[in-house]
């Protein structure tokens, strides 16, 4: 059984803050739902399946169900970290084609902006019941220096270079210049990419994504329902998921779980890397979106260096436009999660909403694509391909 | 930018599960968990073979050598410390600081030497040093 064209995206909302010191995380919930719904052109009671993750307060969907007052018959707080909300729209798919439920909303909010979270560079004790916690904690890992050493290991294996990473990061400020609510606009080269202060060798300062409060929320529909509404019609074609760890101490940096969620995705839909017009690539990091172009097959391994250089993934210059919303390395990376955002720009390529200035024309074939966890440890992937219907 | 510093180490909360590894741990010792069936070495170690679910019944003593398969040198800490895998002859790559060294002169396939490093009130952590 596949969910190829069993579901739609109608709804998708991205909360415009970028630091909320005067709202509650369930509040921000509560208005990316409110903002998602009214997209869609649906109403609250519509709404019989919900979507969380661990951003979210409260014991898995418990509060949130609560707070927001939802009748729902289907519920999943699936926690992959950042690509979460790529699982729970394939999560949503499978659901809504099994008829579990049929109007689906997925949230997410956060506040680390706010609270001075030191996203990227503390180390987190977490619970000593974690199984891999007192082999790793002691060394201090933190999300900075792991993908770190992916970068560093697919430099000596591949030969990629610190200026080949930058192109990634000043593409997505090309993108951000003309994003209003963008946390950073300014158009940066590859020399600025390169003078910025090293976090953790080789990545350099901007080489990381921003830390913002705010979110985002997806309406997943029946095609009934998707059919009933004055929105654009965004066709889910194909999901993919998969999770990848150390190996049992076999550990391989080079590779990411998309090399698996991709081509799971590819074949549910139908679809090859050359056909997908616009990509949301997860942006935590620069390594890691390179890391993903390869892994999802839109150049070889070991490929992704000169791939991404010469502007290749800025719309309207390269062959594949990336993260037009200027992405999580300057525009938003809300809870520190970065996979909701990432369907919602998209979700704006394919009705074509959005800026003009970098609008992939007839875009009618797109691929988002998240990772969450951390990169040289544990992390999950999540895939999905859309079609402009 | 010469020698390291020492970093604090936050001590290791051992279980049941691993509290074999570091009583070794104590004795100076790096063990490596090994199956009693399908014989292959893991870490970190676990009661089960990740591989094929029997019990991991043996433990190997690591000769103590191996060899930098990656590295980052976390510029942003209080005291700049380095992460890394560590390749082991014994078949495993394991999670590691890299101390007592000069960090501007670590280099991926550098031979590292097994030390031990006390934690704070905890048993003392595996650690490599260039050889
Ligand atoms: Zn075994």
């Amino acid at each position: 059984m596949s969910i190829r064209g069993k579901a739609y995206i109608m709804g998708a909302y991205e909360h415009p803050t970028r630091k909320a010191p005067d709202k509650s995380v369930a509040q921000l919930h509560a208005e990316v739902a409110a903002g998602a719904l009214a997209d869609a052109g649906l109403a609250k009671d519509d709404v019989d399946g919900y979507f969380c993750a661990g951003d979210a307060p409260g014991m898995g969907p418990l509060s949130m169900v609560d707070y927001l007052n939802l009748r729902v018959r289907h519920v999943d707080a699936t926690d992959t970290g950042g690509s979460s909300y790529l699982v729970h729209v394939a999560h949503a798919a499978e659901a809504i084609a099994l008829g579990k439920c049929r109007v689906a909303l997925i949230t997410l909010a956060g506040r680390p902006r706010s609270e001075g979270m030191a996203t990227g560079t503390a180390p987190r004790a977490g619970n000593p019941a974690i199984p891999e916690i007192q082999f790793e904690y002691p060394y201090a890992p933190t999300v900075a220096n792991m993908y770190a050493m992916c970068a560093m290991r697919h430099m000596h294996e591949f030969g990629t270079t610190s200026e080949q990473l930058a192109w990634i990061k000043v593409a997505a400020s090309h993108h951000a210049q003309h994003n209003p609510h963008a946390l950073l606009r300014e158009v940066v080269t590859v020399a600025d990419v390169l003078a910025s202060p090293l976090i953790a060798d080789p990545l350099h300062r901007l080489d990381c994504c921003v830390i913002t409060d705010g979110g985002g929320a997806l309406v997943v529909v029946h095609p009934d329902i998707a059919k009933s509404l004055k929105r654009p019609l965004v066709k889910i074609l194909g999901v993919g998921e998969a999770v990848k760890g150390q190996f049992g101490g076999n550990v391989d940096l080079t590779f990411s779980a998309a090399a698996w969620s991709g081509p799971r995705a590819f074949a549910e839909a139908g679809v090859k890397p050359g056909d997908i017009q616009y990509a949301s690539i997860y942006d935590s990091f620069t390594i890691t979106v390179l890391m993903q172009i390869e892994d999802l097959g839109f150049c070889e391994k070991g490929q992704g260096g000169r791939f991404v250089a010469d502007g290749n993934l800025i719309s309207g210059v390269g062959k594949l436009p990336f993260n037009t919303d200027g992405g999580g390395l300057c525009n938003n990376h809300p809870a520190n999660r970065g996979g909701m955002t990432k369907v919602i720009e998209a979700v704006r390529q394919l009705r074509g909403e959005a800026h003009p200035a970098v609008q992939v024309k007839n875009c009618a074939l797109a691929l988002a694509h998240g990772t969450g966890g951390s990169l040289g440890l544990r992390h999950g992937s999540a895939t999905v391909i859309m079609e402009r219907a | 930018m010469g020698m390291s510093e020492r970093r604090k180490i936050p001590a290791p909360e051992a279980n049941p599960e691993t509290a074999t590894y570091w009583d070794g741990a104590r004795a100076g010792k790096l063990l490596i968990r090994t199956c009693g069936a399908c014989g292959k070495p893991h870490h970190y170690p676990r009661a089960l073979c990740p591989f094929c679910f029997q019990p991991a019944a043996r433990w190997i003593e690591a000769a103590g050598t191996g060899e930098i398969y990656s590295f980052s040198v976390m510029r942003r800490a209080e005291t700049p410390y380095a992460i890394a895998y560590v390749r082991l002859p014994e078949g495993v790559t394991m999670l590691t600081n890299l101390i007592d060294c000069d960090f501007d002169r670590l280099r991926i396939g550098m031979k590292v030497r097994l030390v031990f490093q006390d934690s704070a009130g905890g048993p003392p952590v595996a650690m490599f040093t260039p050889v």
